[in-house]
């Protein structure tokens, strides 16, 4: 039955279901107002601002360096990208050429973060839907991932390692070695994990066909990331809107292709995260061969004042295109500071994506988007 | 298709009601260019950029809003998937009772980016289908973003001030 009969035969007569805002499905604060006619959904409508603390305001009141551990807080589970696009935006606002190793570095720790936040999305997606074992494998091979940023920045979730200018520490002696023996382990784990969760039947059934969005809406709603290429899209900021040493790395840009079910379902979007893990890995060990010697940081003034300027700075985080529009007036402050978060319009499509839909199926649907709470609100 | 040929083009096109555009600076090359245009062509101009296919501005990134104390400035951040450009399209706006039409038809994440604007600086989207507060509660007095936003001292009697710990000492 599609959503528009049910509408018609029982208009008068629909539920009211509030979900959250302390959901374990809404990936952090997030509320949810269904709309539904039994079990379908007409529209689950998304209220958001649980987690809003104001960072883009607290940016115009500190010196521009401060604002660097404040970025953390934008998205907690992939902080090295939320780091990396603001020390992008500043640069560019200086003119300021980073070093070459620095830039290495960003590549590998964006890399790790990477992976370890895919691991989070599609194990927590798979615990969504009732899976709860997958969830403790991602959990446990991020945990050797947060081991490994620790020893190089000593921090395990809010790093505050990409400064502008560069990064805050050289890699340690050894942990290239880790890196590569974690690599060369994690290779073969996600063969496990595919088989235990990727290729199983029950989380096929449950994802392919459900919550399809077309590559037009999703250029219209404004998608990034897997999200965007889950439906189809080839765009990926990392080959088309090159930043860093990007440009010097062979990687796949992996795009959604219907594998089990229509293009665009939550089970394509799974597959696409799965699938670029694999190739964060190609390019760690390209980075980690091929990384130069040098100094880690540019040559930066104590008290940076950029001249007069606006610019905009995206890096392709795990959640897509995290920007940063910072205005400069010439001051050694932020005149404004506009984060653009991938969570953003990932939730905002939810009240569009979820006509029609299972009440059971919205949990698919915000966990394939993999959208993470305070990224949202800011 | 550069920007300065995207700015003569939409010269070309709309004539007086593009006021502008940012300058190229040799030593910062990586600074966002925008160009200005009138609010009451900003649907327009958008569509235009949007709909033609050597532009295809097809994803609208965000929609910054700045309050520059005389103005407020609108800076319609957008991305060609087609192209690789990014470029943004600005308006200025009276700070008293700014408005501006919506975007929503053009691209439909407008809807959250332009409800994200009104809450925090109170600029009216005229058409909006759905103008509600986003991020603040929907009682909330003022828009924190503007440069002269004050705080209340209680939102519904929780303070938003504390005193210092150790002042009772």
């Amino acid at each position: 039955m599609d959503s528009t009969q049910s509408k018609q035969s029982v208009s008068d007569d629909l539920m009211i279901l509030n979900m959250g805002p302390q959901h374990p499905s809404t990936h952090g604060v997030i509320r949810f107002i269904i709309t539904g006619d039994g079990e379908v959904m007409q529209r689950a409508v998304p209220h958001v601002g649980y987690l809003h603390r104001g960072i883009e305001k607290l940016a115009e009141g500190m010196p521009y360096p401060s604002f660097v551990p404040f970025t953390d807080r934008v998205d907690y589970l992939a902080a090295m990208f939320a780091n990396h696009g603001y020390a992008l935006a500043v640069e560019r606002l200086l003119g300021l050429e980073v070093p070459r190793r620095a830039e290495y570095l960003r590549v590998i720790v964006s890399e790790l973060n990477r992976i370890a936040s895919h691991l989070i999305g599609v194990g927590a997606m798979a615990m969504d839907i009732g899976a709860f074992t997958p969830f403790l494998h991602g959990i446990r091979e991020r945990e050797k991932l947060n081991d490994i940023i620790e020893e190089l920045c000593g921090a395990r979730l809010t790093y505050n390692y990409v400064r502008v200018g560069g990064v805050a520490f050289d890699i340690p002696a050894g942990l290239d070695r880790k890196i590569l023996s974690f690599l060369d382990t994690f290779e073969p784990l996600m063969e496990e994990f595919n088989r235990l969760i990727t290729v199983n039947e029950i989380l096929v059934k449950r994802c392919a066909n459900v919550a399809i969005i077309d590559a037009e809406t999703a250029k219209s709603y404004g998608l990034v990331g897997p999200n965007l290429r889950g439906s189809g899209v080839d765009w990926d900021l990392r080959r088309d809107l090159p930043y860093s040493a990007y440009p010097e790395f062979d990687f796949k840009v992996c795009v959604g292709r219907g594998v089990r079910g229509t293009l665009g379902d939550a089970y394509d979007r799974f597959v696409v995260r799965v699938e670029e893990m694999m190739e964060s890995v190609k390019i760690l060990r390209q980075a980690l061969a091929g990384i130069p010697e040098g100094d880690i940081m540019a040559k930066v003034p104590r008290k940076l004042k950029p001249p007069k300027g606006e610019a905009y700075a995206a890096v392709e985080s795990a959640r897509g295109e995290l920007g940063y529009h910072v205005i400069s007036d010439g001051k050694d402050k932020p005149y404004r500071v506009k984060i653009r978060a991938g969570s953003f319009t990932a939730t905002s499509i939810i009240e569009h994506a979820s006509k029609g839909l299972m009440i059971a199926d919205l949990v698919v649907l915000i966990a394939s988007l993999d959208v993470i709470a305070p990224e949202i609100d800011r | 298709m550069t920007f300065e040929e995207t700015v003569a083009r939409l010269q070309e096109k709309f004539g007086d009601a593009v006021e502008g555009a940012d300058e190229r600076d040799a030593g910062r090359p990586g600074l966002l260019l925008g160009v200005y245009v009138r609010p009451e062509a900003v649907v327009d101009v958008c569509r235009y950029l949007h709909d033609t296919p050597e532009l295809a501005f097809e994803q609208l990134s965000c929609i910054t809003g700045t309050d520059f104390q005389d103005h407020i400035q609108l800076a319609y951040v957008m991305m060609s998937y087609a192209h690789r450009e990014v470029m943004a399209v600005k308006v200025k706006l009276d700070r008293d009772e700014p408005s501006v039409h919506t975007v929503e038809g053009i691209w439909a994440t407008a809807n959250w980016h332009e409800r994200e604007v009104y809450d925090l600086l109170g600029v009216y989207f005229e058409g909006h289908s759905d103008l509600r507060r986003l991020l603040m509660p929907d009682d909330w007095v003022g828009h924190p973003l503007r440069k002269d936003y004050k705080e209340e001292p209680d939102y519904h009697g929780i303070p938003t001030t504390r005193d210092k710990a150790l002042g009772k000492y």
